[in-house]
């Protein structure tokens, strides 16, 4: 008796073919090039405009006050944002095996991105900004904003529902958390009264606009600055090397702790402030704990090359990486030693916060963009790097100019702090003039500025080449990949209901629209309730801004006025000495919004009030050095002349009524009157001292704004009032 | 202090949505295996790969 043995067959491998499309890489490089050149520039000219005020034009479009937030917003959403964009068009559809998955959304983010940036370029010298750091953006862009980012999201997430490779790999994470985050913090943080096209009030005020404010100022450096660019990391350092990275296990563990703890550490930008203690403290133990995920992230990349380092010594791109890396790892263990409390009383206000930013922006975000640049270019353009010497000179002058800029600045920054904090013998002020402090910066500021040189010189070199590069070859618009086709590369064990592909669909996007919902609903339900009636403690004898206030405050917030001066008198001798009692958390509860400040060029404006006479305000705007000699701050004189739009005060009014703060009823319809009286005091005030002027200007209204500031708790004679 | 209410609801909501999406992943077996996918990316799976100084990847030694 014969039998035969069946023999299983195994099923054929099926094979998938799809582009790659190499055209929405290359357009986010040339984004990325331009947009970080102007961006450089901005800087340059910011940073000499701090030793040589001249350099501001005596034009308002071009004080420091509104081309700084130019800068920070190109350097961080448009050089960064579109060097992200560049490497995760380029790296996505190459981990998921899968294009991505829709072409529109693709060219709907690149052209969304770049007219929200041409929005900012023209908005911000206008004098259109909400004054809060890095969201300076008024509130229609702001929702032009939230719109691309989440289309940019929805455009990777279903990639990701689409791909052929069952695993994820730890980069696609990085881009996700970065996503969702950042969605989320933007909406929370650009939440405001629209009472025109380009003005809107922040629905926070004081204290809790400085805490909305600076979570997400801090999660923005963390989730736009950092998680993309690591995700980055994870797959470009790699592929440079053309070596796995050294243990992806660790990287799994870096990426779950880095964004566990991330959100947690915004508080420590506000320490001392007029801020609860357990809020600081949260802060500050959160960001010493970073310290571990965030090294482990940079050893992970650094020891991806251990063995290899003879080729860091050939390849420039490698180059660039592994600075880019140290970069990394000396800003990530130096923010969490700038928030402990000992450190931070030196730190915050001066020039270290500049240093520290510097070598994380220059150093990390810069140089890992120009690497992958080097790396992908000549990829996409199927020819060599035109010049390797270029390249090389690039990385030099460029790690150059980053010394120059960081090491000047860290000098400055104990400069400031030592000169405000000490005392003679006789227990005085050493230095009761802030402005000695500020002469004693001027080389600093031109070292600072001279390394902002070297470095756009590098930048220009890297135009350059990249150009000649692009030049020599031809763009390969698509790449055709034939990858095995999911069915035939899924294997779902017989009982592994968790590894079913249709399962894993859905907690995904389930996780997401469960987030998207609850935050939408946590801002409808939350912001009304906490935010109209301020839970702030009051102090009875602080009252909302006059008409006339208020239109002065806006100007101050137009001219970008907190960007060098803060309004925040720590709880130190020193500061209480020089500038007047410390600022309590009630004096800030109709500040819509905060205007702390986080950097002292000029001296805190918290307490000038009645400080100096109208005429002293008037001339020093005018020319500031006629008042303060060898003062570093622009001339204003076109206040003096501009005429004040008092057809908005009854539409301020009406919004500040609606944000909680208690003008009386129907005051809106009486407000200009009240105005012209108190425009027609400081006129007579400042005649009295032979300076004439019509009412109706917005130097008047800075003025009276400027007078207004700290005055709430202070008694008739300049003297501190019981606030029992 | 409505404000920290409300930002650490937030932050709350983001670190649990996470933590969600962590036990959807270890469920979902992505990290069953942690050292493949570090070799998987240095393979473009272009049919006509681009022209590269490098022709086979090295493994880094443990």
């Amino acid at each position: 008796m014969s039998s035969t043995i069946a023999i299983d067959a195994h099923p054929p491998v099926v094979m998938d073919e799809f582009q790659y499309d190499n055209k929405i890489v290359r357009n986010f490089a040339i984004a990325t090039v331009l947009y970080g050149l102007i961006g450089i520039l901005v800087g340059v000219l910011i940073a000499f405009q701090l030793a040589y005020p001249f350099l501001n034009f005596e034009l308002s479009y071009t004080t420091f006050g509104r081309l700084r937030p130019l800068h920070t917003n190109a350097v961080i959403f448009a050089f960064v944002g579109n060097g992200f964009f560049t490497g995760m068009y380029y790296s996505a559809p190459r981990i998921l095996k899968a294009p991505m998955w829709s072409k529109k959304l693709s060219y709907f983010n690149f052209w969304g991105w770049q007219a929200i940036i041409l929005a900012a370029a023209i908005t911000l010298p206008m004098g259109l900004t909400t004054s809060k750091e890095y969201a300076e953006l008024e509130w229609p862009i702001d929702i032009a904003i939230a719109v691309v980012w989440v289309a940019a999201m929805i455009n990777l997430l279903m990639t990701m529902v689409n791909r052929r490779s069952e695993h994820i790999y730890a980069a696609i994470w990085f881009y996700i958390a970065s996503f969702i985050t950042v969605a989320m913090l933007h909406v929370v943080n650009s939440l405001a009264l629209p009472i025109s096209l380009f003005k809107s009030y922040s629905v926070y005020a004081g204290v809790q606009d400085a805490l909305v404010q600076w979570w997400y100022g801090h999660n923005a450096v963390a989730f736009f600055l950092t998680t993309p660019y690591l995700g980055l990391m994870y797959y470009f350092l790699p592929k440079a090397a053309n070596r796995p990275i050294y243990s992806y296990r660790l990287s799994i563990v870096h990426f779950w702790a880095l964004i566990f703890l991330y959100i947690w550490a915004g508080p420590h930008h506000l320490l001392y402030n007029a801020l609860p203690d357990w809020a600081q403290t949260l802060g500050v133990v959160f960001s010493i704990m970073l310290i571990a995920p965030s090294w482990g992230g940079m050893i992970n990349g650094l020891f991806t090359l251990r063995g290899a380092w003879d080729k860091v010594r050939e390849d420039v791109v490698l180059k660039f990486m592994v600075v880019a890396l140290t970069a990394y790892g000396m800003a990530t263990f130096e923010g969490p030693m700038l928030s402990l409390k000992s450190v931070n009383a030196i730190s915050h206000f001066t020039d270290w916060t500049v240093a520290h930013v510097h070598v994380g922006a220059l150093g990390w975000n810069g140089f890992l963009t120009f690497g992958i640049l080097y790396w992908l270019i000549p990829r996409i353009y199927a020819t060599p790097l035109h010049s390797q010497k270029l390249a090389n000179f690039h990385f030099w002058i460029g790690t150059l100019g980053i010394i120059f800029y960081a090491v000047p600045m860290y000098w400055a920054g104990w400069t400031q702090s030592s000169m405000w904090m000490q005392f003679t013998e006789e227990g005085l002020l050493k230095y009761p003039n802030f402005l000695e402090t500020v002469i004693q910066l001027v080389p600093l500021y031109i070292l600072r500025g001279i390394g902002g040189v070297l470095y756009l010189v590098g930048f220009a070199v890297m135009i350059y080449n990249l150009l000649m590069t692009a030049k020599n070859g031809t763009l390969v618009e698509t790449e055709t990949a034939r990858v095995p086709s999911v069915a035939s590369s899924w294997k779902p064990s017989k009982g592994e209901y968790w590894h079913s592909r249709t399962v894993e669909r859905k907690p995904v996007l389930l996780t997401v629209c469960a987030l998207i919902a609850v935050a939408i609903g946590g801002v409808i339900e939350l912001v009304p309730t906490f935010m109209v009636e301020s839970n702030v403690p009051t102090i009875a004898s602080v009252k909302p801004y006059t008409p006339l206030e208020l239109q002065g405050r806006d100007i101050y917030v137009r001219e970008g006025c907190y960007v060098c001066h803060s309004q925040m008198v720590r709880p130190f001798r020193a500061e209480i000495e020089r500038y007047g009692e410390y600022s309590k958390a009630g004096e800030f509860v109709y500040d819509h919004p905060f205007q702390w400040g986080s950097k002292r060029t000029g001296p805190d404006l918290h307490r000038v009030g009645q400080k100096y006479p109208d005429s002293w305000h008037y001339n020093h705007m005018e020319d500031p050095r006629s008042m303060s000699p060898g003062s570093l701050m622009p001339p204003y004189s076109f206040l003096l002349d501009a005429p004040l739009d008092t057809a908005t005060t009854a539409a301020k009014i009406r919004a500040m009524q609606t944000l909680g703060v208690p003008y009386e009823e129907g005051y809106d319809q009486i407000a200009n009157r009240d105005l012209m009286k108190q425009a027609d005091q400081i006129k007579g005030r400042l005649k009295q001292s032979g300076i004439e002027t019509q009412s109706d200007r917005e130097i008047v209204a800075l003025i009276a704004y400027l007078q207004r500031l700290g005055t709430d708790i202070k008694g008739n004679n300049g003297n501190v009032a019981n606030l029992n | 202090m409505s404000a920290l209410i409300i930002l650490i609801g937030f932050s709350l909501l983001a670190a649990l949505g996470f933590l969600g999406a962590f036990v959807w992943s270890v469920r979902g077996g992505q990290f069953d295996d942690d050292y493949t996918p570090s070799v998987r990316i240095l393979f473009d799976d272009t049919i006509n790969p681009l022209p590269s100084d490098k022709s086979t990847p090295q493994t880094a030694s443990k």
